[in-house]
C-alpha cells in the first residue's frame, strides 16, 4: 500500500518500561477502515495507541497519520485524530454541552457548525434529557457516552478509541456501534482495542492480534482463519490459539 | 462474630485507615518513608524554636491568674477548639464523600449502629491525635521551663478535640438533613473555611473598631474584656485552669468532652446509617450548569480559558479556600477604612497581608488550573502545544487574582498611592513566585485531590509558604525600611531560585 492511502502507518515503534512494552512494532491501518486491535492484557494494546495519539513518546519509531509526520509536527497530526479511553476524560463540573463547547474550541471548531453537532450527537445518544445537567452525578456508561461525543464533535478522520464500551450497556452500545459505523461509512478511519472479540468480529474491517508488543497476526476474520488453518472457528478460539501459541514462543 | 469482636475488628482497621492516610499525607506516599518520618520528627524537634519564642515567657504563669490572663488563655485555647472543629467538619464529610468503602459496610452483615460509632469515635481520635501533635512543641517549651504541671495542657488538648467532634458530627448531620446531601458539602466546606478562621478575624475587627490596631490581644487584654469576664471561679476558666495543672477542672473537662461525644454516638449513630445510604443512593445528582446560550467563537486558548474559569468558579474546594482568604483580607479592608478618617501609620500591616494572601491564593489556583486536569489526555491530544496550554492556564491563575486584588489596590491608591504601586507590586511578584512553583512542581492530579495537593511535594509546598512570607515582608519593609526590604526581597528571591534548582522540571 502506498503511504499516502494509510491512515495511520507506524513502523518501527518501540516504548520500553520495566520491560518492553511495544516491541518494534508495524502496522498500518487503511483510509476509511474499522480496525479493531486484540490482545491480552498487557499486550501493548493502550501503550500502541497512546503513542500514536501523542500522549506518549516512543522510544524509538515513527508514526504517520494521514501522511503527516505525528512526531515532528504533533498539532497537524493531533487535528485530525480523536482519542477515546475507557476511561472517560470529562469535567465533573461541565454540562455535556458545555464540554462540547470547549471540545469544539479547543479544536478550533465553528460555532455555527459545532453547536447543531453537539446537540445531535448528545441527542443520538439518548443524553437528550441531560443536556444541561453537570457530569458529576453521571453513571460510567454516560460519561463514556459524552466522551464519545466530544471525541466525534470536531469531525476527526481517525478516531482512535481504547475499550469505549467498557461500562455501557447493551442499548448504549449498540448506539455507540451504530455511530461508529456511520462514521467509517462516511469515510472516517476508527482504529479501536477491545476485549469484546465479538465487537472486533461484526465490526472491523480488519483485525490485528497483538502479544508482547508485537503484532502476531492481521487481516480479515477469514484470512486470519486461513492464515491459522482453522476455516471454521470463530476468533475467540483462533485469538487463544495465537496467544497460547505466542506464550509459548515467550 | 460476636459483637464486641466486630467492633474490636472494625476499630483496628479504622485505626490502620487513619493511621496510613496519615502517613501518605506527611510523606507524600513515598515509598522512602523511614527517611520522611526521620524527617518530620527533625521539623518536630525545630518547630520549638518558634514554641519558645511565642510561648515561653508565659511558663511561669500559675493560679490564681488575673482575668486578663484568663481571658487571653481562654481564647487561645477557644481558637484552637474552632481549629479543631474545622478539621472534624473536614474528616465528617470525607467520611461521607470521600471513602469508597460505604457499601461494602453496608451490605455487610454487622450491625451498623456499632460500625458507625467505631466510624465515629476514630474521627474523634483522629482529629485529637493531629491536635496532640501540633500542640507538643508548644506544651513541651511549657513542661521545661515552668514545671511538670504544664503537661495537663495535653488533657486539655484531648477533652477539647473529643468535643470539636461531637459539635462537628452533629453539625454535619443536621446540615445533610436540612438542606441535603449535596448541598451540604459546599456547605460543611465553607463553613469549615470560616470557623477556622473566623474567631481570628472577629477579634482583630473587634480590635481595629475599638484600638486601631490589627493585634487581637488588644481587644483581650483591655478593660471591657475584663469587665465583662465573669468571676475567677466560673465555668468559663476551666479549660485556662486545667491547661495550668488544675487536677479537678481537667477531670471535669475530660468528662465533660466524653460524655458529649458518647451522647452524640447513641444519638447519631443510628442517623449516620440513615445519612450515608442518602449520599450513596444520590450522588450529586441534579445539579444544573449554566442553560448556555450559543457556543462562543474564540480562540483555542480563550476555550481553555473559559473552561478554567467555569470549572473555578464551580469548585466548592476553590470557593471556601477563597472565601477564607477574603476573610483574612477583611481586616486589613477594614483598617483601611479607618484610616480615611485617622493617619494611624498601621494602615502599612495592610499591605503584607494583601500580599501574603494573593500569594497563597495564586498557589491555589496555579494548582488547580495547572496540576488538576481533569481531562489531561483531552487536552494533551488537542491540536495545540503544550506552551499555548500552560500560558492559558497562567493567564487564568493573574486574571483571577487582579480581579480579587485590584478593587483593594485601587481603594489603597485613595489612601496612599505609594502604598498602592508597593502592594501591587508585592501581589504580582507574590502571585507569579507561587504560579511558578507550581508550575516547576506540576504533576497530574484530579481537582478532586485540592486538599491533599501538599503531599505531592513538600518542597513546593514550603517553598510556597516561604516565598509568600518573603514577598510580604518585603512589601512591608519597602515602605518602612527600604534597605531592609533590599535583604529581604534577595532572600526571597534566592528561595526561588534554590527552589527551581532543585525541581523535577528544570530540565
Amino acid at each position: 500500500m502506498k503511504p499516502q492511502e494509510s491512515a495511520l502507518r507506524v513502523q518501527g515503534l518501540t516504548k520500553r518500561f520495566d520491560r518492553p512494552a511495544v516491541d518494534a512494532l508495524d502496522l498500518t491501518v487503511r483510509r476509511g477502515e474499522f480496525y479493531a486491535l486484540v490482545g491480552p492484557n498487557g499486550a501493548g494494546k493502550t501503550t500502541t495507541l497512546r503513542m500514536v495519539a501523542g500522549l506518549l513518546r516512543p522510544d524509538a519509531g515513527s508514526v504517520a497519520v494521514f501522511g503527516i509526520d505525528a512526531l515532528a509536527d504533533p498539532v497537524a497530526a493531533k487535528q485530525m485524530m480523536a482519542w477515546v479511553s475507557d476511561e472517560p476524560m470529562i469535567y465533573d463540573k461541565l454540562t455535556p454541552l458545555e464540554y462540547l463547547e470547549f471540545v469544539a474550541g479547543l479544536w478550533g471548531i465553528d460555532p455555527l457548525i459545532s453547536e447543531p453537532a453537539a446537540q445531535e450527537l448528545l441527542v443520538s445518544l439518548g443524553l437528550e434529557p441531560h443536556l444541561h445537567e453537570r457530569c458529576e452525578g453521571f453513571s460510567k456508561g454516560m460519561r463514556q457516552k459524552v466522551a464519545l461525543a466530544g471525541a466525534l464533535v470536531h469531525d476527526p478522520r481517525l478516531i482512535i478509541l481504547d475499550e469505549p464500551l467498557t461500562g455501557l450497556d447493551a442499548v448504549s452500545a449498540r448506539h455507540v456501534k451504530g455511530l461508529l459505523g456511520d462514521r467509517v461509512r462516511s469515510g472516517c478511519t476508527v482504529i479501536m482495542t477491545t476485549h469484546i472479540l465479538e465487537v472486533a468480529e461484526r465490526m472491523a474491517d480488519r483485525i490485528g492480534v497483538i502479544a508482547a508488543g508485537r503484532l502476531v497476526a492481521e487481516g480479515t476474520l477469514a484470512e486470519l482463519r486461513q492464515q491459522n488453518g482453522h476455516a471454521d472457528k470463530s476468533l475467540e478460539d483462533l485469538f487463544i490459539a495465537l496467544v497460547d501459541v505466542e506464550a509459548a514462543a515467550a | 462474630m460476636s459483637s464486641t469482636a466486630d467492633l474490636t475488628w472494625f476499630a483496628r482497621h479504622e485505626i490502620r485507615l487513619a493511621w496510613r492516610e496519615w502517613l501518605a499525607m506527611m510523606t507524600g506516599g513515598r515509598r522512602r518513608r523511614s527517611r520522611a518520618v526521620i524527617g518530620l520528627i527533625v521539623f518536630a524537634a525545630i518547630m520549638h524554636l518558634p514554641a519558645y519564642a511565642v510561648i515561653g515567657r508565659f511558663a511561669d504563669l500559675t493560679l490564681p491568674l488575673d482575668k486578663s490572663s484568663l481571658i487571653v488563655m481562654t481564647a487561645t485555647i477557644l481558637l484552637a477548639w474552632a481549629l479543631m472543629l474545622s478539621q472534624a467538619i473536614e474528616s465528617v464529610t470525607r467520611v461521607f464523600y470521600a471513602r469508597a468503602d460505604l457499601d461494602l459496610i453496608m451490605s455487610s452483615p454487622v450491625r451498623l449502629t456499632n460500625i458507625f460509632s467505631v466510624r465515629i469515635a476514630a474521627i474523634a481520635l483522629s482529629v485529637t491525635a493531629m491536635a496532640l501533635l501540633l500542640s507538643t512543641p508548644f506544651v513541651d517549651v511549657l513542661a521545661v521551663m515552668g514545671g511538670i504541671r504544664w503537661f495537663s495542657a495535653y488533657g486539655v488538648v484531648i477533652a477539647i478535640g473529643l468535643s470539636a467532634a461531637a459539635v462537628a458530627i452533629s453539625l454535619t448531620i443536621v446540615l445533610f438533613h436540612l438542606i441535603g446531601p449535596a448541598r451540604t458539602r459546599l456547605v460543611a466546606q465553607i463553613l469549615a473555611a470560616i470557623i477556622g478562621a473566623g474567631f481570628v478575624i472577629a477579634l482583630q475587627i473587634a480590635a481595629i473598631l475599638s484600638y486601631g490596631t490589627l493585634s487581637r490581644f488588644a481587644v483581650l487584654t483591655s478593660d471591657a474584656a475584663a469587665g465583662f469576664a465573669p468571676d475567677g471561679d466560673s465555668i468559663v476558666w476551666w479549660p485556662a485552669r486545667a491547661a495550668l495543672g488544675d487536677g479537678e477542672a481537667l477531670l471535669l473537662l475530660l468528662a465533660g468532652g466524653l460524655i458529649l461525644l458518647g451522647a452524640v454516638m447513641a444519638i447519631f449513630s443510628p442517623r449516620f446509617t440513615d445519612t450515608a445510604a442518602r449520599v450513596s443512593a444520590n450522588p450529586m445528582t441534579g445539579q444544573q450548569g449554566s442553560r448556555s446560550k450559543a457556543f462562543r467563537k474564540g480562540s483555542r486558548q480563550q476555550a481553555l480559558r473559559r473552561k478554567e474559569f467555569v470549572l473555578l468558579r464551580r469548585d466548592p474546594w476553590l470557593v471556601s479556600q477563597t472565601l477564607m482568604q477574603l476573610l483574612y483580607l477583611v481586616p486589613p479592608a477594614l483598617m483601611l477604612w479607618r484610616s480615611f478618617s485617622d493617619s494611624s501609620l498601621a494602615i502599612v500591616l495592610v499591605t503584607p497581608v494583601v500580599v501574603m494572601a494573593a500569594g497563597q491564593l495564586a498557589g491555589g489556583l496555579a494548582w488547580l488550573t495547572i496540576s488538576g486536569e481533569d481531562a489531561a489526555d483531552l487536552v494533551a491530544t488537542a491540536p495545540l502545544t503544550s506552551a499555548r496550554v500552560i500560558r492559558a492556564k497562567i493567564e487564568v491563575v493573574l486574571i483571577a487574582i487582579g480581579g480579587i486584588f485590584a478593587p483593594l489596590v485601587l481603594a489603597l491608591m485613595l489612601a496612599s498611592p505609594l502604598q498602592a504601586a508597593v502592594t501591587a507590586a508585592g501581589v504580582i511578584v507574590g502571585a507569579a513566585s507561587a504560579t511558578s512553583i507550581q508550575l516547576w512542581f506540576r504533576v497530574q492530579a484530579k481537582r478532586s485531590q485540592f486538599r491533599r495537593r501538599q503531599t505531592s511535594s513538600r518542597l513546593a509546598t514550603f517553598a510556597e509558604a516561604f516565598s509568600s512570607i518573603g514577598w510580604a515582608a518585603t512589601a512591608a519593609l519597602a515602605l518602612t525600611i527600604p534597605t531592609a526590604a533590599a535583604i529581604s526581597g534577595l532572600m526571597t528571591a534566592g528561595i526561588l531560585a534554590a527552589t527551581w534548582k532543585m525541581s523535577p522540571r528544570r530540565s
